[in-house]
């Protein structure tokens, strides 16, 4: 079985600073998969190339078969792959209705079923419907990016750092909603995380990015157990 | 996002505070003292007193080189003596230190309660669901009212210009967020659009209208695509150099436009093919429905169709904030980053941006050329377009209210006090001092949601953050 998301060998850079240097990366159809590492170690790089922003340097990116490598950025969004930018980016005099009408608008797709689905998996979003996404709290915001990202019915949800900035609780019911998310509508998740341990008991599996290049890969459960992950990522304590 | 920020959070990555939707907190904004932020530990009146001392020593400073030394011509006629003029200087000094400490006994004094912004904008969002209406119905009947003179309504004309002018650029800096200084561009390629083709192939105006919207469009999607991947500072430097670059090429094409001699006959409107010839011969405006002929018709005309036009820029405005383009607008205006993560054409948002704003501005360039009949690049010049965006600002960026109330208190205002020609831009100047101190975001500075269930809430443009263009 071919791969729904695919990064043959993608070298991508800043400038003269190689930022990824031949990663190869699959996310099979229906899987969490989560990538953690480091600051600077090129987790958000790799997340923004598939996007399309910087583009790679060398390798491709496959979506469904298709080589997305070279796509206008607004064509892979069309193509089923949604994006929870690091730091939620939510717009903060929209009120949170609106926030979400955005997710769908460039798809031309009816926001009808994203909105109901945003609202039962997030009710606090239903609250604050009216309220400006400004006036939200950090976590209540991320929800907002996760919400707005559904909208356009994507097969591939890309969520860049969600627990970023946020409390454990308010982290746990972020997950606990991937997890919902993963297991109902069999909607594919890659994760690029921090907080490694919550993110690998999350995921299906999960690559260790060190320095621009894939160190280890396994399934979650695995890479929590293994000693040098632990010292690393989860802290001995 | 004040209210998220004070929230707990959770420990803070790296140390800095996580605030990155750039929403400044509400004592980071204008470094303006807040009465209840003073020190706790000194009474309120030695505070004040100090900080009075401070402002007048800053006075003083300023004051000496700018008031108090003068260069008059010797009395023998040849070299320079200098003057000096203490008394003067320490009148302004002690006005500042009154003015300093009355304003800050006043805040300290003030009860503390509710923030006072966000009490004004409950009140001006209420008032402005009676002022509206009351304006339009104002600006409808204006001609008709019997102790309107024409005076009253060429300057009626001239400020619903500016309405438009700045209904017209809110569509770029207001709901687009990108910083345009050159906007009098696009009312020369209207102006001239329409000058040109009535004056070289004798279209009518009707015709030409159209065709001044479709050309400064055209220039403004010209001037958008070489700024695409420009924001906030870098945009504002090369819409100014566009504006320009426009008034130049005026200049000096003089077999085209004329040069620094303008176009001049331009033809004036018609109403419906009938002419407002001050002879009233027959098929004049005068002779058809058996009036006397008055060089009035065609000002209460004039009136009638810039007013027209600008409801029909506001009415566009409207419409497209409902509309998926404008929501595409507004959200450009406050995260570039995300409007791509969510596969927003940014390329296409910012070019119908530029395309429909530029598209009113050649409107009202059109009805400027046969207003005037006369044409020159001298209409065209940068202070037309400073002018234009401090309605816009004034007004408050995005609010369709507040930039006719500010067009008419700019536009107004420059011709009340046109008796003291001389102090003009000095009450000017203090009217933007005294705006920006009161009212950092602009005279109506909330914004409702162009889209709601049930209740609109309206919210103080204190309280939110602002678009990084």
């Amino acid at each position: 079985m071919s791969a729904m998301l695919q990064l043959d060998n993608v070298t991508s850079a800043y400038g003269a600073v190689e930022a990824l240097r031949g990663v190869s990366v699959e996310v099979n159809k229906g899987e969490i998969v989560t990538l953690i590492g480091a600051n600077g170690a090129g987790k958000s790089t790799l997340l923004m190339t598939i996007f399309g922003s910087p583009r790679a340097r060398a390798g491709r990116v496959l979506f469904e078969g298709r080589d997305i490598t070279a796509m206008p950025l607004h064509e892979i969004a069309r193509a089923g792959i949604a994006q929870a930018p690091e730091g939620r980016r939510i717009f903060p005099r929209m009120s949170v209705r609106e926030n979400l009408l955005m997710g769908a608008q460039a798809f031309g797709v009816d926001p009808g079923p994203g909105l109901e689905q945003a609202f039962t998996l997030f009710p606090r979003l239903k609250e604050r419907e009216t309220q400006r996404g400004g006036t939200l709290s950090g976590g209540e915001q991320q929800m907002l990016a996760i919400g707005r990202a559904l909208m356009s019915r994507p097969r591939l949800l890309l969520l860049d750092e969600p627990s970023l900035g946020l409390a454990p609780l308010v982290v746990r019911g972020i997950f606990s909603a991937i997890r919902t998310l993963n297991e109902q509508t069999g909607l594919t998740v890659l994760l690029v995380e921090q907080n490694a341990n919550q993110a690998l008991r999350l995921a299906h599996r999960a690559y260790v990015l060190v320095t621009g290049r894939i160190t280890l890969e396994g399934t979650g459960a695995e890479l929590l157990a293994r000693p040098e992950i632990r010292d690393a990522y989860l802290g001995t304590h | 996002m004040s209210g998220a920020s004070r929230l707990p959070e959770g420990p803070h990555v790296g140390g800095v505070p996580h605030n990155d939707d750039g929403v400044p907190e509400p004592g980071e904004m204008g470094g303006i003292p807040r009465g209840p932020e003073a020190p706790a530990s000194r009474p309120p009146v030695v505070h004040a007193l100090r900080d009075a001392g401070l402002a007048a020593l800053v006075a003083l400073g300023l004051f000496v080189p700018l008031v108090g030394l003068r260069t008059d011509v010797g009395p023998s006629g040849g070299g320079l003596i200098l003057r000096t003029r203490w008394a003067d200087v320490a009148i302004l000094v002690g006005i500042v230190f009154a003015g300093r400490l009355a304003m800050n006994l006043w805040s300290s004094l003030r009860p503390a309660g509710r923030p006072r912004t966000a009490r004004r904008t409950a009140q001006i969002a209420r008032i402005g669901t009676f002022v509206a209406p009351l304006f339009l119905g104002f600006a409808v009947l204006m001609p008709l009212l019997p102790w309107t003179t024409r005076y009253g309504l060429d300057l009626g004309v001239l400020v619903l210009t500016y309405v438009m002018l700045g209904w017209g650029l809110n569509i770029v800096v207001g709901l687009a967020g990108l910083l345009d200084l050159g906007y009098v561009a696009f009312y020369a390629v209207g102006a001239y659009t329409y000058a040109l083709l009535s004056t070289t192939y004798g279209l009518s105006f009707w015709v030409c209208l159209p065709l001044a919207g479709i050309f400064a469009a055209f220039a403004g999607m010209l001037l958008g695509f070489p700024v695409l991947r420009l924001r906030g500072d870098y945009l504002a430097i090369v819409t100014l150099a566009f504006g320009e670059i426009i008034r130049v090429v005026l200049l000096n094409w003089v077999s085209l436009t004329g040069g620094p001699n303008g176009i001049s006959g331009i033809p004036r409107p018609s109403f419906f093919g009938l002419s407002f010839s001050a002879g009233g011969g027959p098929g004049s405006f005068a002779d058809f429905f058996g009036l006397e002929p008055s060089p009035t018709h065609r000002a209460v005309f004039l009136y009638y169709l810039i007013l027209v036009l600008a409801l029909l820029t506001n009415w566009v405005t409207l419409r497209l904030r409902r509309q998926p383009l404008g929501r595409a607008w507004e959200a450009l205006r406050e995260d570039e980053i995300a409007c791509r993560a969510l596969g927003i054409n940014v390329t296409n948002t910012k070019l119908t941006a530029f395309a429909i704003g530029a598209m009113f501005g050649g409107f009202a360039g059109a009805f400027f050329a046969t207003r005037q009949a006369f044409v020159s690049p001298e209409s065209f010049t940068f202070i037309e377009s400073a002018i234009i965006l401090a309605i816009v600002v004034l007004g408050g960026l995005g609010s369709q209210l507040g930039v006719a109330i500010a067009a008419l208190v700019l536009i107004g205002g420059f011709e009340a006090f046109r008796d003291f020609e001389e102090y003009r831009m000095l009450v000017f100047g203090a009217a933007m001092v005294v705006i920006m101190v009161w009212r950092p975001r602009g005279l109506v500075s909330s914004r409702k949601p162009s889209v709601a269930l049930g209740e609109r809430k309206a919210i103080s443009g204190d309280l939110v953050g602002e678009g990084h263009g």
